[in-house]
């Protein structure tokens, strides 16, 4: 399956990745009103980490062996058969942040705009590439097999 | 301390219907004009540290931002300009000399813009670069007086032993930037680029970082007069090596690279302390002459066993014809004459808007002084300073230029803004600094992708160019500059040129 890679050398912080997927997650996919008129404000499901000019944005891996999916108390971890990502149904999710916590690479998010739910990269399901790889301007995040 | 008179440069217009707040611009701004205020969830601007280098503008995501030159205005003053009441408010604030980046912007004329080409019509026909072969390949290099063929059976064998020759694909080759003046990654852009399209990029006088070996068949090693990085490994490797008297940004003057750019890996590169300015002197210590620059090309040559050109670097200055002529009667492969309108990463504001003289005029009073003494054969000219297309290219060419080094248009293609702050080491495209936060900014993927595209365009332009001329190989435009026809220009300007004026035939 297609993963996104991430190169940290090339990763300039300006957290633009952030940027457009919580645009991507949001109700109206429009980037001024996602930011200025939908409350509580969308959240991104991805964050950039910083440590001086190390910098790097930490999406979820889809890993192969998905710890959180083994983990998950409700099912609602669950991989998408037909691409390979892992994906959270928040409808099951009961928000026990177990995924969390069994997460290597603390990828998965908490969501407590609404019910506590866990929130994560699905791949921007139904776009060809993920914006987040589409909008980083260094190419530091790309989309391969 | 008292008040300072310098208002801003630029005006920062944020619209704030578009502004999210996103931060980009705050995170991206290496002279920190932008600051969120969480209290207000808004960002300010503080524009009197705006370069204009639009990195700002060009990441908004919602393109809330537009940079634009201050509106305040002084009063009308056709003598004292804006520009020249704020320099000498700098220098009575200062009391040093004003430094400044990238090429002489000031409005001197620019002959290649009042230079047009010819083209085929009825009595010759043009020709279709899209269907017929089209030569654009290039030999730097001294060329033999003549050429001795022997035939064996059904052999032919040049029996003339030839000088080293650069070959080149395009007749383009990347400037003297070196790494220190430039990042690693702009580095590493251009030897890439360079080995794609076969052509040659120069390591100014920066040394050869220990990675960038794998490149020297594709690099022209640069000795100047600070000798930086100049050892047995970085002669051998390079493909031509060429000795640096002048700069077209900063002729007659040396050059200064601030401890602050000198890194650890700059350091070692250079062969230099850490943290400790690089000053290469003004002149050659070792070159008081023609006589002494003889000495210099031959011992490189003879370092090299003779297997590489030895090129010479000046800049165009008066009497760059004889200055020329010596240079070739001392033995060098080619002359890369640098104008008035080349780039730097620093020089004093005052050298390099007034000092040297055009490109287009050096060129051609060059080629012809060399035609006239017989000895043009003996050496290649490469013209410098300011070539920004690939008319320009045609136009040096026909001038009398064997190639072309371009320097800024490969920097802009790269990212470059021309901010002209090089010198500050804050360059928020992540090429002119060694700032570790700042150079990961140009991913060297990207950098030699657009280099590539840009001298792919403009080689297919060239083709076009000559096609339509009726010319199908580009030896055949060297100093052809019958095709040239001037518009705007004197009677002088036109003889130096050694072109007619348009409609004259």
């Amino acid at each position: 399956m297609k993963r996104i890679i991430v190169h940290e050398e090339y990763c300039i912080g300006c957290r633009l990745c952030e940027i457009y997927c919580l645009t991507q997650h949001s109700q109206s996919r429009k980037i001024i009103k996602a930011f200025k008129e939908e409350t509580p404000r969308p959240l991104a499901r991805l964050v950039v980490e910083e440590a001086g000019p190390l910098s790097f944005a930490m999406p979820c891996r889809h890993c192969e062996d998905a710890p959180c999916v083994e983990a998950c108390l409700t099912g609602a971890m669950q991989r998408d058969e037909r691409t390979g990502a892992v994906l959270c149904n928040e409808k099951r999710c009961v928000g026990c942040w177990t995924c969390i916590m069994v997460c290597p690479f603390g990828a998965i998010l908490r969501n407590v705009t609404g019910r506590k739910v866990a929130s994560k990269c699905d791949l921007c399901y139904g776009e060809e590439v993920p914006v987040c790889v589409a909008h980083c301007p260094n190419e530091a995040l790309t989309y391969e097999e | 301390m008292s008040l300072s008179l310098l208002t801003a440069e630029f005006h920062v217009e944020r619209d704030e219907i578009r502004c999210i707040a996103c931060q980009v611009c705050v995170r991206q701004c290496a002279n920190d004009v932008h600051v969120y205020d969480p209290d207000d969830d808004r960002v300010y601007s503080d524009e009197t540290r705006c370069v204009g280098c639009h990195r700002c503008a060009t990441l908004c995501p919602t393109r809330a931002l537009t940079i634009r030159c201050t509106p305040q205005e002084f009063r009308a003053n056709a003598n004292w300009s804006p520009s020249i009441i704020t320099s000498v408010f700098k220098q009575a604030e200062t009391g040093g000399v004003l430094l400044t980046g990238m090429g002489c912007d000031q409005p001197y004329p620019i002959y290649f813009d009042h230079i047009l080409l010819n083209a085929a019509q009825v009595t010759n026909p043009s020709i279709d670069p899209l269907r017929e072969p089209m030569e654009l390949r290039t030999f730097i290099g001294r060329k033999p007086e003549q050429v001795g063929v022997v035939q064996d059976r059904d052999n032919m064998r040049l029996e003339t032993r030839l000088a080293p020759q650069l070959v080149l694909e395009t007749p383009i080759l990347f400037s003297a930037m070196s790494y220190g003046s430039i990042s690693y990654n702009a580095c590493l852009s251009l030897a890439r680029a360079a080995k794609e399209c076969g052509i040659l990029y120069n390591t100014g006088e920066g040394g050869l970082h220990p990675t960038l070996y794998e490149y020297g068949p594709y690099t022209i090693a640069q000795v100047a007069s600070g000798r930086f990085g100049v050892h047995r490994a970085y002669l051998e490797t390079a493909a031509a090596l060429e000795i640096k008297i002048g700069q077209g940004a900063k002729p007659g003057i040396g050059g200064h690279l601030p401890g602050e750019k000198v890194s650890e890996d700059v350091s070692r590169t250079r062969m230099i302390p850490q943290g400790t300015d690089a000053l290469s002197p003004a002149p050659h210590h070792d070159i008081y002459s023609i006589e002494d620059l003889r000495q210099l090309i031959y011992a490189l040559k003879e370092a090299t066993n003779y297997t590489k050109p030895v090129g010479v670097k000046v800049a165009a200055v008066h009497h760059i014809a004889p200055i020329a002529s010596g240079i070739a009667r001392a033995g060098a492969d080619y002359i890369a004459i640098d104008g008035l309108r080349g780039g730097t990463g620093a020089a004093p504001t005052v050298i390099r808007n007034n000092v040297g003289i055009p490109i287009e005029m050096a060129i051609a009073a060059v080629d012809e002084r060399l035609r006239q003494e017989g000895i043009r054969n003996q050496v290649s000219l490469i013209a410098a300073g300011s070539i920004r297309s690939s008319a320009d290219v045609v136009k040096a060419i026909a001038l009398g230029a064997d190639a072309v080094y371009i320097g800024t248009a490969a920097l802009v293609a790269m990212g470059c803004h021309l901010c002209q702050k090089c010198y500050t080491g804050k360059c928020n495209w992540g090429i002119a600094t060694q700032d570790p936060y700042l150079t990961k900014r140009l991913n060297p993927n990207i950098g030699a992708r657009r280099l590539v595209n840009l001298l792919r365009a403009w080689s297919l332009e060239i083709k076009e160019m000559l096609g339509g001329m009726g010319i199908n190989a580009i030896e055949s435009l060297r100093g052809n500059r019958d095709h040239l026809r001037g518009v705007g220009l004197n009677e002088v300007e036109l003889r130096v040129l050694g072109i007619k004026a348009a409609g004259e035939s």
